[in-house]
């Protein structure tokens, strides 16, 4: 086992790797002088120079992606062009804002999906099959940031039951559990699980479906084993893949956030690279996609070793 | 003696041609009517996508300040008018045009890069196999979602740049699906013996390899339009894809959220028309995968 790990995170280490050499390029990739936002139009030929030197823009491309590299490791990710703080700063204080709202949206989305692709899976063919095959194709089809603006409109602008944008009372980015803070998480957090929900019962009902058919499932019941007992051994057998897939929903509910924040004005990642993007401040932007990026390869890494624990036919090569 | 038969007397060797691949595949299709109602939506959007400019009732791009957000239902505007007085119907029509443009052109580009990279990969093996599959390794490596916004958000906002950057966020995929069905027919049999009678890599490639890994791969790419079709208007409901006043589901929708107080049903509008679009090439995706029995 500890084998395995050890070699399923080497195989992580160059993918790390290349994901870095990509954010990095990106801030290459763009047209323009890095330094035009925060430069004065009339910037005298010294100041532009000293601004390069300051950011490390003047040095060749792989001595930079080097500093760069090992100032993440430590920790350093820059300083914001646009603000003036550090990058690692505002990146940790909007992750934990969007891993909140993820991880509500990826439980929620879970429980329905788990929920509706039981009940398709079981009763397959039937009206209660084809009610949940259809609403687990919504939740795949639908536009999340529609069906967000849709949700503002019905519970905030016409019923006005739940509060419109922001994450807390007074558009305060500080977290708390209390009522006041919960009631601004309600709409983003439903919104977001459409997509993990309709993956998950699409998923769960081809397992169920195929579980059944298998003979172990007849030997079971001709031993006389109760429905529910049946029932236990289709959810041992679908749990490994449901996890996964529900794991990495979860790092792709993180990293595609931006549409349902900028929705709701909430202030996790996603609006932090909506601001990067459009005041082009590169290293922020950089930033942030690094750490996003990070966290999905991490989280399937994490899949991928939970998975071979739960599961021993996943074979450890 | 006269030996010579009567040709007309010896019936005819009765071909009856085994009904072909693709004509089962569409009499499976055909069968399933809710594919064909996705199909049809789909037949629809793209006449309507080439037919707009010349169907629509009013010039969309006509706006009025004393007209500003009428609701559905105005005589003259059936679907109202958006926040610069607007015909809205005339806008979704035409805004088919982009919108559809955006959404399919970078899975069509996809699928052709996708579809080679896979081929070469599965086919040769090998150290070209690594290279190539541990690059597109790094780039599935972040979500779908970050990655287009991010390249776009770095190349700048543009039409071209929101269809490269989607071409780059598909050809990952699909490229995987090609390798991994290449590799398996690779070693087939009949693979095996037209390399033994001496054919042309490049033509076991073309004859024998690409029609069985078209398939999957065709059918995986109508899902992934779903796909690129939310993606495509989320980049403009963000600002990075069409600039106005050309009318576009995403930036439609974008543009109206400040109506969403006064006039919302009317704000909701374009994202009904995305929604439709994308709904029909999942069920249409579906449809065929069922009639053309390919495994998930």
């Amino acid at each position: 086992m500890i084998a395995y790990l050890a070699r399923r995170f080497l195989y992580t280490l160059p993918i790390m790797l290349g994901v870095a050499l990509v954010c990095f390029a990106l801030v290459h990739l763009a047209p323009g002088d890095p330094l035009v936002s925060i430069l004065p139009a009339d910037a005298s030929a010294e100041l532009q120079a000293q601004l390069l030197v300051l950011y490390g823009f003047d040095r060749s491309y792989p001595e930079q992606f080097f500093i760069w590299v090992i100032r993440a490791l430590q920790g350093d990710l820059g300083t914001s062009i646009a603000s003036g703080r550090a990058v690692s700063t505002e990146v940790m204080k909007a992750v934990g804002n969007t891993l909140m709202l993820a991880s509500v949206a990826t439980l929620i989305g879970f429980f329905f999906g788990c929920l509706f692709g039981f009940v398709a899976g079981y009763f397959r063919d039937s009206w209660a099959d084809k009610a949940a095959s259809f609403l687990s194709v919504v939740g795949v089809s639908v536009p999340h940031y529609w069906l967000g603006m849709v949700l503002v409109i019905v519970f905030a602008a016409q019923l006005n039951w739940l509060p419109a944008t922001g994450a807390g009372p007074g558009g305060s980015a500080d977290w708390a559990f209390d009522w006041a803070h919960i009631r601004h998480l309600i709409l983003p957090a439903i919104t977001m699980s459409v997509i993990p929900m309709g993956i998950i019962a699409r998923t769960i009902r081809a397992l169920v479906a195929d579980i059944l058919a298998q003979e172990f499932v007849v030997g079971l019941r001709a031993k006389g084993l109760t429905d529910f007992g049946v029932f236990l051994h289709v959810v041992k057998n679908v749990a490994p893949t449901a996890l996964a897939v529900m794991g990495l929903q979860l790092g792709y509910l993180l990293g595609g956030s931006i549409l349902i924040e900028t929705v709701f004005s909430w202030p996790g990642t996603g609006f932090l690279l909506n601001s990067a993007i459009f005041q082009r401040d590169l290293p922020l932007l950089q930033g942030t996609i690094l750490v996003l990026a990070m966290f999905f390869v991490l989280l399937n890494l994490l899949v991928d070793v939970v998975q071979s624990a739960l599961d021993p036919r996943i074979t450890r090569t | 003696m006269n030996i010579a038969v009567d040709s007309t007397k010896i019936p005819a060797p009765v071909f009856e041609r085994s009904p072909g691949y693709w004509s089962s595949v569409w009499r499976r299709f055909r069968r399933d009517r809710v594919a064909m109602a996705a199909a049809s939506v789909v037949v629809g959007l793209l006449l309507l996508a080439l037919l707009g400019p010349w169907i629509v009732p009013a010039d969309p791009y006509q706006s009025s300040m004393l007209n500003r957000l009428k609701p559905i239902g105005t005589p003259g505007f059936p679907l109202g008018t958006d926040e610069l007085g607007r015909d809205m119907l005339s806008r979704l029509m035409l805004g088919t045009r982009l919108s559809l443009f955006l959404g399919i052109t970078p899975v069509l580009a996809a699928f052709v890069i996708g579809t080679c990279l896979g081929l070469l990969a599965g086919y040769a093996g090998g150290p070209v196999n690594t290279v190539i599959m541990r690059t597109i390794d790094v780039f599935y490596a972040f979500p779908s979602v970050l990655l287009a916004i991010a390249l776009s958000g770095a190349l700048g906002a543009g039409i071209f740049n929101s269809l490269l950057s989607l071409t780059i966020v598909f050809v990952p995929p699909i490229a995987r699906v090609a390798e991994s069905v290449t590799t398996q027919v690779r070693n087939r049999d009949f693979v095996e013996a037209a390399r033994a009678s001496g054919a042309h890599a490049f033509t076991i490639v073309r004859v024998h390899v690409l029609g069985n890994v078209l398939g999957p791969i065709f059918v995986y790419a109508t899902s992934l339009i779903a796909v690129s079709m939310i993606l495509a208007s989320g980049l403009s409901f963000l600002g990075l894809g069409v600039k106005p006043p050309e009318p576009e589901w995403g930036l439609m929708l974008n543009t109206l959220r400040t109506a969403i107080y006064t006039q919302p049903w009317i704000a909701a509008l374009p994202g009904v028309m995305i929604f439709i679009t994308s709904i029909s090439f999942n069920t249409l995706s579906d449809g065929l995968r069922s009639a053309m029995d390919v495994k998930q």
